[in-house]
Parts: C-alpha cells; sequence; structure tokens
C-alpha cells in the first residue's frame, strides 16, 4: 500500500512519463454534449420560428386579398366569400375583458388570502384547489357550462341582472338570453383564467421582501394597510404582469368558448348575445370549411391571434421577470 | 482515451488488503487539539521510509485571475511527497485560489484564468496535451463541505471515480475491494460495513467527509488536496479528520488548506503562510510558527492580526 | 381615520379575502360534483373496452378513445420530453448567456400561445403537405406545446442542485457531460419527472389542437398515420350532439379524463420522492 505512489513508477523505457500521460483525456464527449444541448435550446426559438412561417403561409391568401381591411370589415359571410374578422376579434376582447373583470379581483383576493393571512393549515388545500382549476381540461368546463352554467345563465343569472338590478334598459343587458352568449363565455374564462393569474400574484407576493412588511407594521399600520400600502406596491408590476399573463389565456382559449359562446359572427352590444371569439371561430368552421379562400380566412384569423397572444405573452413576461429577479 | 485507459490499468496492480494498511491510529497521542499548544512538528513519521523527500507537485511563478482581479500572485512553492503541506492565511488571502490551482478546479469557476505553471512529478498539468480531466484523476480534492452524491449509496459513492474509467477500470470485484481498501484508509470501514448500500446522505457530516476522502482516495491520486475539510465539522469530527490526514502522510502528498493555525501546527511537516494572493513563507511548520523569518507571517501567527 | 375605524376596515378587507378564497374554490368542487353525479352511472367495465356505438344509441364504451389519448401523450413525449430536457439543461449550465436568455424567455412566450395556434402550425407542417389527419400530427401539436413547460421545469429542478456536487464530481475527473448526466441530472431527477408528469397531465386533455392534426375516429385505430380517436375530442363531439345518450356518455369521458389528468398530478405532488432525495441542508 505505502508503495502506492513510489517514485519507481516515474520511469519509463520510452522516455515519456507516465504521469503526462495519465493526464491527458479525450473531451469528445464534452463536445458532443455542448452540441446537443445547444441544439435542444435551439430548438425552442427555431419551433416558434416555423409556427411564425407556418401560420403566415397558410395565412397568406386571405391576408394578401383583403389586406388591412380583414381585421377591420365586419362582414363574415362564407356563402358571400366576404371575410372580415372584426366580429371575432370584438367578441375575443369582449369575453377576455368580461374574464379579467371577474377574475382579478377573485384571484387578488386568493393570493393575498395565500401569501399574507391564511393559517397555515389552511394554505395547502387551498392553493391545492386553486392550482387543481388549471388542470381541468377546458373541454370539461365547456360541458360543465353547457349543462350547468348555460341554464344558470337563462335563470337566475339573466332576470337577476335584469330585473333585480333594473339592468334592463341598458344595451349592455338587453335583447333575448339564450343562455349562450358572451357572458356565459366571460363567465367560464373568468374561471379559467383564474388559477394562472394567481399563481403568478402568489409568487409575486411571495418575493415581497419581509423588511417591507415589518417596516410598515412598526409605524403602526394595521394589517390590511400593511398589504395596502407596503406590499402590494412593491408587488405592482408583477400583479399587472400576471393578469396579462391571463389576458393571453383568455385570448386564446378554444374549446370551452366554442362550447358557449352561441358562434354567430355579428357584432352585438349586448353581453346576452351571441357571438364569436378568433379562436371559437377558427375551431367552429375549420371542419366545414371547404373552399381553399375560406381555409387561409380561418388561417388568417390565426395568424391575428398569433400575433396579438405572442406580444401580450411578451409584455406579461417582462413584467413579471422584472419583479422576480430582485428576488432571486 | 485510450493512453489515459491504458495509464489507468496500470494504477491497479495491487489490490492492498486490509493487512497491509497501517492500523488506523486510535491512540491519542495525537492530542485531543488543545488550545494554543504547538504540537512537535514530526520530522520522522511512523514507518516513514528513507528515500530523499523530492517535490510532487511544484507552482512555477503562478498567478491566478477573478477577471481582473489577480487573488494568487507569483507564487512559488513545492510540495513534497509523503508529507503534508498546510497553507494558511486570513480570509481572502488566496489560499484557497491557490489550492484550486493545484488540480485546475480554478478553471470551472466563469471568468476565470492562470498564468505561470504548476507540475507533478516534473509534468506540467497546463500545458503538453494535459486535459483538466486527466489531471483531476491524479489529483484529488476534498471540499469544505462534505459533498456525498445524495443519489448513491455509500458503496456507489466511494466507487463513483472508479467508475468513469470505464473498461479500463476496476472490475465490480475488483471494484469491491478497492471500496473496502478507501474506507478503510479514511477510518471509515469499520462504521460502515454494514450501511454499504444505504444512503450516503444518511451518514452524519464526519462521517460523510471521510467519505469523500475516500472517494477521493479510491482512484488512487498522487496527490490529495484538502480544502478546509473541518470547517463544517464538529470538534470530534475534526479530531478524526486530523488524525486521518496524518496518516495519510505516509503515501502520499497532501496539501490542506486552513484557517486554522492551530490544525497546520498538528496535522502539517510544512506550512506556507499567504497574505494578500502572495506567498510569504514556506518553512518546516515548527520553524514557521515558533521562528518565522518574515515579520508579517510572525504577526499573523501570533495572533496580532487575522 | 380614527384608530377604531382602521381596525373596522382591516377586519373587513381580509373577511374578503376569505371570501374570495371560497369563491374561487367553489367552481372547482361544483364541476367535481356535476362530473360525479353524471358520469358514475355510465362507468361500467364496458366503457373501457367496447367501442362507440352509432350516434343516439345506447350502450357503447371509449376503448378507442382512451387508447388514441395515450398514444398521442406516447408520442408528444417521445417529441417534448428530450427537448424540454435538453434545453433546460443548457438553460441550467449557461445561466448568464445572451443566448440561453433569449431561449428561456422565448420559451415563456411559447408556453403562452394558445394551443389551437399549434394545431394550425402541426397542420401545416404534417397534414397539408402529406394530404391526410394523422395521430402524428396530433402528437406534434402536443409535443410543441410540451417542450416550454418541460424546459423550465427541468432548468428549476437543476439549478436546485448545489453547485457543490458538481465541483466534487469534476474534482474526481469527470468529464462536464458525465457530470451533467450522471450527478446533476441524477439529482434532479425526481423534480424532472414530476416536471413531466404535469406536462403530460396538461396536454392529456387538450381539444382543440387535435382538431386540426388527429381529427377524431370512431373506429379503432393504432396507426400513426391514419385519424385518431382522443378522449377529449369524443367528449366534444357528444356534448355538443342533441342526443341525451351521448350526452350522458360525454360525462362518463369526462370523469375518466378528469381522473386521469388528477392522479397523473397527484403522482407528480406526491409519489415521485425517489428514495436518495437532495440532502437537507
Amino acid at each position: 500500500m505505502t508503495d502506492a505512489a513510489a517514485p519507481t513508477r516515474e520511469t519509463d523505457p520510452l522516455g515519456v512519463s507516465p504521469v503526462a500521460a495519465a493526464m491527458k483525456a479525450s473531451l469528445h464527449g464534452d463536445r458532443i454534449y455542448h452540441v446537443l444541448t445547444t441544439a435542444f435550446a435551439a430548438a425552442v426559438p427555431l419551433l416558434l420560428l416555423l409556427i411564425a412561417i407556418s401560420i403566415g403561409l397558410a395565412a397568406w391568401p386571405a391576408l394578401s386579398l383583403a389586406g388591412l381591411s380583414f381585421i377591420t370589415a365586419s362582414e363574415w359571410d362564407v356563402a358571400a366569400g366576404q371575410f372580415g374578422a372584426a366580429p371575432a376579434i370584438y367578441g375575443t376582447l369582449v369575453s377576455s375583458a368580461i374574464a379579467l373583470v371577474l377574475a382579478t379581483p377573485l384571484a387578488l383576493g386568493v393570493s393575498i388570502f395565500l401569501s399574507e393571512i391564511a393559517p397555515k393549515w389552511l394554505r395547502q388545500p387551498v392553493g391545492f384547489l386553486v392550482d387543481l382549476l388549471a388542470a381541468i381540461p377546458s373541454v370539461v368546463y365547456g360541458l360543465w357550462g353547457i349543462f350547468v352554467l348555460i341554464p344558470l345563465m337563462r335563470d337566475p343569472v339573466g332576470p337577476f341582472l335584469r330585473e333585480t338590478l333594473g339592468l334592463a334598459k341598458t344595451p349592455m343587458f338587453s335583447g333575448p338570453n339564450y343562455g349562450y352568449s358572451m357572458l356565459a363565455a366571460g363567465v367560464i374564462l373568468a374561471i379559467m383564467i383564474l388559477p394562472f393569474i394567481s399563481a403568478v400574484t402568489r409568487e409575486v407576493l411571495l418575493a415581497v421582501p419581509r423588511s417591507q412588511r415589518e417596516a410598515a407594521l412598526a409605524l403602526g399600520a394595521t394589517r390590511w394597510e400593511m398589504i395596502r400600502d407596503a406590499v402590494l406596491p412593491f408587488a405592482r408590476s408583477g400583479i399587472i404582469g400576471g393578469i396579462i399573463l391571463g389576458l393571453g389565456r383568455a385570448l386564446g382559449e378554444t374549446m370551452a368558448v366554442t362550447m358557449l359562446i352561441g358562434n354567430r359572427p355579428e357584432i352585438s352590444a349586448s353581453l346576452f348575445a351571441p357571438g364569436y371569439t378568433m379562436a371559437s371561430l377558427i375551431a367552429n368552421e375549420f371542419s366545414e370549411a371547404t373552399s381553399d379562400m375560406h381555409l387561409s380566412a380561418l388561417m388568417a384569423v390565426g395568424a391575428v391571434l398569433f400575433v396579438v397572444t405572442l406580444i401580450v405573452n411578451a409584455i406579461a413576461r417582462w413584467l413579471v421577470w422584472r419583479v422576480t429577479k430582485g428576488a432571486r | 482515451m485510450r493512453v489515459e485507459d491504458a495509464e489507468a490499468e496500470a494504477a491497479w496492480p495491487r489490490k492492498a488488503t486490509a493487512e497491509e494498511m497501517p492500523e488506523p491510529r486510535k491512540d491519542a497521542d495525537t492530542q485531543p487539539a488543545p488550545a494554543v499548544s504547538i504540537r512537535e512538528p514530526v520530522p520522522e513519521a511512523p514507518g516513514q521510509p528513507e528515500q530523499p523527500v523530492h517535490p510532487r507537485l511544484a507552482t512555477h511563478r503562478l498567478n491566478a485571475y477573478f477577471g481582473e482581479v489577480r487573488a494568487v500572485r507569483n507564487a512559488t512553492v513545492e510540495f513534497p511527497d509523503r508529507q503534508v503541506t498546510a497553507v494558511i492565511g486570513p480570509s481572502g488571502c488566496g489560499k484557497s485560489t491557490l489550492l484550486r490551482c493545484l488540480n485546475r478546479m480554478h478553471e470551472t469557476v466563469p471568468g476565470a484564468g492562470v498564468e505561470g505553471d504548476v507540475t507533478l512529478d516534473g509534468s506540467s498539468i497546463y500545458r503538453g496535451g494535459s486535459s483538466a480531466i486527466g489531471v483531476r484523476r491524479n489529483i484529488g480534492m476534498v471540499f469544505q463541505r462534505p459533498t456525498p452524491f445524495p443519489t448513491m449509496s455509500v458503496r456507489d459513492n466511494v466507487a463513483s471515480g472508479l467508475r468513469i474509467l470505464g473498461r479500463g477500470g476496476p472490475s465490480r470485484s475488483e471494484a469491491d475491494g478497492i471500496v473496502e481498501d478507501s474506507l478503510t484508509r479514511a477510518g471509515l470501514w469499520d462504521e460502515v460495513k454494514d450501511r454499504l448500500r444505504e444512503s450516503a446522505i444518511a451518514l452524519s457530516g464526519g462521517q460523510q467527509q471521510r467519505l469523500c476522502i475516500a472517494r477521493a482516495l479510491a482512484t488512487k491520486p498522487r496527490v490529495l488536496l484538502l480544502d478546509e475539510p473541518t470547517a463544517s465539522l464538529d470538534p470530534l469530527s475534526t479530531q478524526t479528520i486530523e488524525e486521518l490526514v496524518y496518516e495519510l502522510r505516509t503515501a502520499i502528498a497532501v496539501v490542506i488548506v486552513t484557517h486554522n493555525m492551530q490544525q497546520a501546527a498538528r496535522v502539517s511537516d510544512r506550512t506556507a503562510f499567504m497574505l494578500g494572493g502572495e506567498l510569504i513563507e514556506v518553512a518546516a511548520t515548527k520553524t514557521l510558527f515558533t521562528n518565522p523569518s518574515d515579520s508579517r507571517t510572525e504577526a499573523y501567527v501570533t495572533g496580532r492580526f487575522g | 381615520m380614527s384608530r377604531r375605524r382602521r381596525q373596522a376596515q382591516s377586519v373587513m378587507m381580509i373577511s374578503m379575502t376569505y371570501a374570495a378564497a371560497a369563491i374561487a374554490t367553489l367552481p372547482l368542487l361544483l364541476i367535481l360534483l356535476h362530473l360525479l353525479r353524471e358520469g358514475a352511472a355510465f362507468i361500467r367495465p364496458g366503457f373501457f373496452t367496447e367501442m362507440p356505438m352509432p350516434v343516439g344509441e345506447d350502450g357503447g364504451g371509449m376503448a378507442n378513445a382512451i387508447v388514441g389519448t395515450l398514444i398521442l401523450v406516447g408520442v408528444a413525449s417521445v417529441i417534448g420530453l428530450p427537448i424540454g430536457i435538453g434545453a433546460g439543461m443548457y438553460l441550467a449550465e449557461r445561466r448568464g448567456a445572451p443566448f440561453a436568455t433569449a431561449v428561456r424567455f422565448l420559451s415563456d412566450v411559447l408556453n403562452g400561445l394558445p394551443s389551437i395556434v399549434l394545431g394550425i402550425f402541426a397542420w401545416e407542417f404534417l397534414v397539408r403537405p402529406f394530404g391526410g389527419f394523422s395521430a402524428m400530427a396530433g402528437g406534434l401539436a402536443l409535443g410543441a406545446m410540451m417542450i416550454p413547460l418541460v424546459t423550465r421545469t427541468t432548468e428549476e429542478m437543476i439549478r436546485l442542485v448545489p453547485v457543490s456536487l458538481r465541483e466534487a464530481a469534476l474534482a474526481l475527473g469527470y468529464t462536464r457531460w458525465r457530470t451533467s448526466m450522471t450527478i446533476v441530472l441524477r439529482t434532479a431527477l425526481p423534480g424532472i419527472v414530476t416536471g413531466a408528469l404535469v406536462a403530460i397531465a396538461r396536454i392529456a386533455g387538450e381539444t382543440a389542437p387535435l382538431l386540426f392534426t388527429a381529427l377524431g375516429n370512431q373506429f379503432w385505430s393504432t396507426s400513426l398515420d391514419e385519424p385518431i380517436a382522443a378522449l377529449p375530442l369524443q367528449i366534444f363531439s357528444y356534448a355538443i350532439s342533441p342526443y341525451d345518450t351521448a350526452h350522458a356518455q360525454a360525462w362518463a369521458g369526462a370523469l375518466v379524463l378528469i381522473a386521469i389528468v388528477l392522479v397523473i398530478s397527484l403522482i407528480a405532488r406526491y409519489a415521485t420522492r425517489s428514495r436518495f432525495g437532495l440532502g437537507g441542508d
């Protein structure tokens, strides 16, 4: 044992020191590894590029024919060969707006509850249930919506809004109430985006330094004042990022909306009226699109959706990143 | 790859059995760590052969950088075979960086750079086709905190350095022998021989650190580098490790970085003092602590700063 | 404002967050309740082994759709897992590199794209040029959805592995790739498996991209170049049909789908802790 490192090993008949030989090692494996992981990483931007190209190609015939009027024209008449995306764009914006109005305060409340207020034993189960909302497939929301939410919209929600709250005269709540409507789509979207907004908001709130809270409490603030004056302002741009992230989800959500919005290409002021969103228009008409121009017009709607969600997501990620990078 | 495999094979000629191993010192003459007293350095360790001491590892005008910051300045020092060399100095003096240059771990830090040279038995570890991987297989290292691989059993941890040798490495049964051998040398065999299949992180901190030493010894390195190996351990584990280091010097060159002067005095034959990235003085441990030639060394060892 | 009024305001706002938590969990409980009430009655062994009956007739099952969903998820995993894990390893190891920052950002953006957009992409790429809907195209669309999900969890899990472990392996003479594969990846594996399961649970219920790719199939098919049935597609077509028997089938299918998704999620949460996890420190 003691001769394990004896100097006798250092002599070599060929005159090449075995030490020098022992210190050589091949690095081919490292080079291959580096090239492979880089290639996998490059797959992400490449995939995004391919998505952009493929949608651009599919949309080109319709877009080149209609030009900018594609997004401003409000006639979507397949038989007449008229393809104006304005009703779908309008429906997308309105349903997403309803979703945000309903989901934002709830998500904020839940996040504040989970990060600041809830007793320890409640945090895990409530957090888990809220997260679970994100795991439910869109088509299951749609199914539930058709058989539970839509009947509820006809009665009691519709009459409650019109008669009890006396909103029947306002254009937003006028017209017949079939249940299938912009409002139903907005409600289901609100439930669906709630977990996304809440997840980001919770993460951002937890990133607020403890010192920030303690300083407020030391000044004699109540618990709510501490949250309002010390925690929320610190997390503000991250919370906005989370809301915009939720908006991105709502804009592109397809199945549940397709099943509940009524699918009619009209612009109506009433939230009880059926409508279309970009995603539901594509999903609903794709299988019956027989002419090349109809297909291309649907793809052009997809292209608009792609660009809009790309921008919305980029803004949201940037906002969230700005807040959480300091905490890491 | 081939060259290195052949050499790896050559590194396994002997399967030392447990009987050949020097008995772990159980007698208390290594002292239970008194407060300040400097132990008589050991000019003649028991069983040390009479061959002349020659440098295993040597640095030549070594400079180490983190970006623009020069952490080690013009260090030229020799680390003799079969001796323990301690490197001491205040925090941030560059002693760990110097150590990490000795097996090319320094360059794993982004922005790190090295000038000058380090030789192992006369061959440069930076030039002449030496690769960092090959260098590290010949110069083992143990870190400040124990770093057992959490996904591996005790046995697999010790054998982990052998497995990477592939076909040139030992067979499974040979590896089992080497595992026992290395654990015995690290003074851990008796404690873990019935727990070889258990997770390594189930061991205590001191046991984990000795496991890491066993893991480093398993590949039969020519030099063992220890970077403050007891900094995260309790006094009892520290004493065990110190006794182990004392034993290792009968077979291998050891370099130990420590911020603890008593430890340096207890375990080392030679001590190097660093300050502000510079090597101030290198001498026999007793000389350096009792009769330093540089006033800065004297100030440090007498506790006037640091 | 007086101290007392401020206190009252505080109590009120805090109560409102309790209310928000209650309202937010209500839909989930309602959905699960209805699924059980409407669906459970129609779950019988034949549901898993029999083929669907013609629309409007009683009985039949969703054997083809269940198998189809498994095949689609399998194809998607073959595409999405290696690319996602590889990209995640790259991101974790080159933290600060500009390319890594760009990939990380684009991966998040990709994650936010509507699934229907990925369906259009797979349609344009695999369906249109090759003249037919196919399981392969469906798998590609779902696999593309998995990539950003797996990439980010892999990166985060690898970052949790202490640098000291990587250093220890390098100091033993491990090459970088061996260090990454046998030490770092192995240590992070339980978390990466969890991430992969979460991604699978998420795509298993996806419907929109399949409208353009897998299309659905009333018959038995396991071929990758033919249209293939899928549980979510089947639920969709039954849900919008006018027949009560079809609705009952839709509820039963949804119950099965949600059971699959929830079981995978729960496994991801609890059962992937390895024998040798990361030590506490």
